[in-house]
């Protein structure tokens, strides 16, 4: 019989379970794994040190690029970091674009890790399906900033501009017939209102479909129930958040119990698991896709209903309409020492957290006073998740691994930051 | 959080006047408890055990070196006028070697921030410790009291240079293999000290003294704003609790 002994396995960077740099040292007792050793850091890029050299509002576009597909939920941890310690507060329809734009996001994000997440366990068309909804979604981004991703669109105070009227067309080209493109032009003919709302009729159908999919998927099913397990107890210790401490069966989610902007208007339920594994968290983020859902429905209505201004009136915190500093000397004070100097913060420190996709996305901001932050130290969930990796796969077996990298929801971008 | 419901836990926090809190703030509906170093475990342990703190957010470190600093006067202007805020030595203008005026004696530079929850009671909480030696900054670790403190901690050694003094695992975390330097601390030029290169002649990746120059756009300036946000002690007397939030 040969001997058999440990060895040391290198998993990464460069993996495409790895979602994107995640380096593990495992140490294996034949495929089983026995200790993990996660290297993050690879993807650091400084994003709280570049943050104080540079004035507020420029700052807000890092946030973006923190967990990059949830762009607009980190901005929205930043700037309410920002309102909490100037004492200002957004006007109550950018309060509704902001819950409507949060939503959207937690859709995109879970779209994203189903289509991941189904991809490293083995079931390939999950992907694509995922990657066919997310383009409506990215095109309301786009639709109101300008950009797909990275769209730079809260400011403090309120949101950078109102809800477009039109959204952007396709066009007929050599990769698109014309009857194509005018069938996928029909949703695109109304504001951008109407185009969200079509999807929000359409998406629950989309869903049933990922459920028919994988849910009572005998493969899926082998591969997660009963993997990672983690004990409520242990996932507070853990340090856990958002669906990762849900899944484990606590109730909380900072939308209910801790309210920010418009969610104590809305309703939602929240999905509580009951095992505390892998298939737990399966089943709660899909059921959180449904419940985005039908905030974003909500807030649609609302948002038909009643108009008003999206961006606060105090122009020491936001400029004034490009019009108005055109023939107005205040108003062109203001703009200029806005653009140039940006605006300074009192003295304090602010903690402000927000129920983020991944779990609970928290800024804390010190300020001395000046036009910069002194501090930004930004909490990431999956970095408590991914700390986490070595007590959740201890005992699994190497494929295991993958499915919960891929549980975790792992973002690199705000584990590194 | 309610203001009210705040402010009721401030006081009773304070009533409890446990051993090494040696101040307790609430500013913008956030309580803050300064603790002592050496009694911080004592302290964090009462706080998960008797008022269930079941969850330690975040730990974060803070470097105090330049608070309070800017680069552009603005209340009194010289015969030669304001002041341009071209000079200054903000973190984002320091070359590699430059020197940063040091604080004043006895002031502490570093500080570790702890975030707390209590998911029973829906309650948060922040400490702050103050390292007592700037030289070489020293905090107990709370990683057997909360498991989550294990990653933070080391992101705050990787970048500020804490110590925490019983970690099971004080390792870099953030930075590269063998990178030399705490990144995050003010005296840290924002352009770094090294970049890395391919060499097509050794074939290998090699470290280079960085080139980039340092560039600041904006100066940064400090001025008192009239904007006041809703701020009390509990234990510090502080006139400016009745000034009300703007237009909240």
């Amino acid at each position: 019989m040969p001997e058999i002994r440990n060895y040391t396995l290198n998993f990464g960077p460069q993996h495409p379970a790895a979602h994107g740099v995640l380096r593990l040292i495992l140490e294996m007792d034949g495929e089983v794994v026995d200790r993990a050793d996660p290297h993050i850091g690879l993807l650091h890029r400084g994003t709280e040190k570049l943050v104080e050299s540079k004035p507020y509002n420029q700052s807000i576009g890092y946030m973006d690029r923190l967990d990059y597909v949830s762009m607009m939920c980190n901005e929205h941890g930043y700037v309410m970091a920002i309102e909490r310690l100037m004492g200002i507060e957004a006007p109550l329809r950018a309060q509704y674009i902001r819950v409507m734009f949060d939503e959207v996001t937690r859709i995109l994000n879970h779209l994203m890790w189903i289509g991941a997440h189904g991809l490293d366990v083995g079931a390939m068309s999950m992907f694509l399906y995922a990657f066919r909804e997310r383009e409506d979604l990215m095109d309301c981004y786009e639709a109101v900033s300008g950009a797909r991703l990275h769209a730079t669109y809260y400011r403090p105070g309120g949101v950078a501009r109102d809800l477009p009227d039109t959204m952007p067309q396709y066009e007929a080209s050599r990769f698109r017939s014309k009857s194509q493109a005018a069938k996928q032009n029909e949703a695109r003919q109304g504001s951008l209102l109407d185009f969200l709302e079509d999807f929000c009729n359409r998406f629950p159908g989309c869903v049933d479909e990922y459920e028919t999919l994988l849910t009572d998927n005998r493969i899926w099913k082998q591969r997660l129930v009963g993997i990672g397990v983690v004990t409520p107890e242990r996932a507070m210790q853990l340090g856990f958040s958002g669906p990762m401490l849900r899944g484990s069966g606590i109730e909380w989610d900072l939308r209910k119990k801790q309210p920010y902007e418009v969610y104590d208007q809305v309703k939602f339920d929240i999905p509580v698991g009951k095992e505390g594994d892998c298939y737990d968290r399966y089943l709660v983020r899909m059921e959180e896709m449904r419940q985005s859902n039908t905030i974003i429905k909500q807030c649609i209505e609302w948002l038909r209903v009643h108009s008003g201004p999206v961006l606060t009136e105090d122009h020491k915190v936001a400029p004034p309409r490009r019009a108005e500093m055109k023939g107005d000397m205040e108003s062109l004070i203001h703009h200029f020492k806005l653009f140039t100097e940006g605006f300074c913060l009192p003295e304090g420190e602010a903690y402000a957290a927000v129920e983020h996709p991944k779990g609970e996305f928290g800024c804390y901001l010190v300020s001395d006073g000046a036009n910069k932050p002194y501090r930004l130290k930004v909490r990431a969930p999956g970095f408590y998740h991914i700390a986490s990796l070595n007590e959740m796969v201890q005992g699994h077996m190497l494929s295991d691994v993958v499915a919960v990298i891929g549980t975790q929801d792992i973002v690199f971008g705000e584990v590194d930051r | 959080m309610n203001e009210q419901k705040t402010q009721d836990f401030a006081e009773q926090l304070g009533a409890l006047a446990i051993e090494g809190v040696t101040d307790i703030v609430v500013d913008c509906g956030e309580i803050t408890a300064t603790v002592d170093p050496a009694s911080l475990i004592a302290v964090a342990t009462q706080l998960r055990d008797e008022l269930s703190f079941e969850q330690l957010m975040d730990v974060c470190g803070v470097d105090y070196l330049q608070y309070g600093k800017d680069e552009w006067q603005t209340d009194s202007a010289a015969a030669g006028g304001f002041s341009r805020g071209v000079s200054g030595s903000s973190v984002g203008r320091l070359s590699f070697g430059d020197e940063v005026d040091p604080l004043a004696d006895g002031e502490p530079r570093f500080a570790a921030v702890y975030h707390l929850l209590s998911i029973k009671h829906n309650r948060r909480l922040r400490l702050k410790v103050y390292a007592t030696d700037n030289e070489f900054p020293v905090v107990p670790t709370v990683t057997d009291i909360w498991a989550c403190a294990d990653w933070p901690e080391r992101e705050a050694f990787d970048l500020y240079g804490i110590h925490f003094e019983g970690h099971p695992d004080l390792r870099r975390l953030l930075t590269d293999y063998g990178f030399v330097g705490h990144p995050f601390r003010k005296d840290f030029p924002l352009v770094g000290h090294v970049e890395m290169r391919y060499d097509p002649q050794k074939r290998r990746v090699i470290y280079e003294a960085v080139s980039i120059e340092p560039r600041v756009l904006v100066p940064r300036v400090i001025r008192k704003t009239t904007r006041k946000n809703t701020t009390s002690a509990v234990v510090a007397d502080d006139s400016s609790a009745d000034t009300a939030k703007g237009d909240a």
